[in-house]
């Protein structure tokens, strides 16, 4: 406030070599920019995490963010989730599948905020099969989906029933 | 700073079954705190690497349970491995540990 006070009130000369107030933030912004740029800053949101995907409402939305087809059930797909979860914050889920050619996997709980729950990229050295622990709001169907290779878009599903939701 | 990934690999043949516990609040920005919003603040993204070669790569939301517990299966693994896990966060916080495969 007082180095403010003096600058204002300085003369022509001290005020030339004071850099203003203005100027400080104008180069500040600038270096803050660079070091995003080189990665020395995080992003506000991370490149590759799909907020799109995560912000999705319904299942025909999220495929049409991921660029997928028409979601078929499938038997070929199984997901293992409790008949009663008797807390909502911690409800063990399982997804898998047998079959060969999977691109990725999706675990989805219809009835929650967001519907996309996880995304597992699967690659030639794990197999399709996920077990992961999430929240529930409320009782709610449970989808596992299956993203294949040849464009098939299977899913399986099961409705959870929640005694104490998780996510207030 | 972050508490420590926990990672278990158990072998069995050349098949290992990965159990891993990761230390994070995973707020799910629905939970009110005197009334007010806490706003979300969760685990974005999760990456495995065997002996430096990456397997899985995760994206989650902020439905995912406090301190996440995964469990995956990895193939072709053997003993002295080294399977790494990092994850980033929605503010951008990362953490990666890695564990030696054990017989």
């Amino acid at each position: 406030m007082n180095a403010a006070k003096t600058s204002f009130v300085a003369s022509d000369e001290t005020r030339a070599a004071t850099p203003t107030r203005r100027a400080l933030l104008r180069r500040s912004a600038t270096v803050a920019a660079l070091l995003v740029t080189v990665g020395a800053l995080p992003r506000p949101a991370q490149a590759a995490w799909q907020q799109a995907a995560f912000e999705a409402r319904t299942m025909g939305e999220l495929m049409r963010v991921l660029g997928a087809g028409t979601p078929v059930e499938s038997r070929e797909v199984s997901l293992n989730a409790p008949d009663i979860a008797e807390n909502g914050a911690v409800v063990p889920l399982g997804l898998s599948t047998n079959l060969p050619g999977v691109r990725r996997m999706l675990l989805l709980v219809e009835k929650n905020p967001n519907l996309l729950s996880a995304a597992f990229d699967i690659t030639d050295a794990v197999d399709a099969n996920f077990n992961l622990q999430v929240k529930m709001g409320q009782s709610s169907n449970v989808f596992a989906v299956a993203l294949m290779a040849d464009g098939r878009v299977l899913f399986a599903q099961k409705d959870v029933k929640v005694t104490l939701g998780g996510c207030g | 700073m972050t508490e420590p990934t926990r990672i278990r690999a158990q072998l069995t043949g050349d098949k290992a079954m990965v159990r891993m516990r990761m230390a994070h609040e995973m707020e799910s920005g629905q939970r009110r705190e005197g009334g007010k919003l806490v706003p979300a603040w969760f685990i974005q993204q999760v990456t495995a690497t065997l002996n430096g070669r990456p397997v899985l790569t995760a994206q989650w939301g902020p439905s995912v349970s406090k301190n996440p517990f995964l469990q995956f299966n990895l193939k072709g693994v053997k003993a002295g491995d080294k399977l790494a896990v990092s994850w980033v966060d929605s503010r951008g916080a990362r953490r990666s540990d890695e564990v030696t495969v054990a017989a």
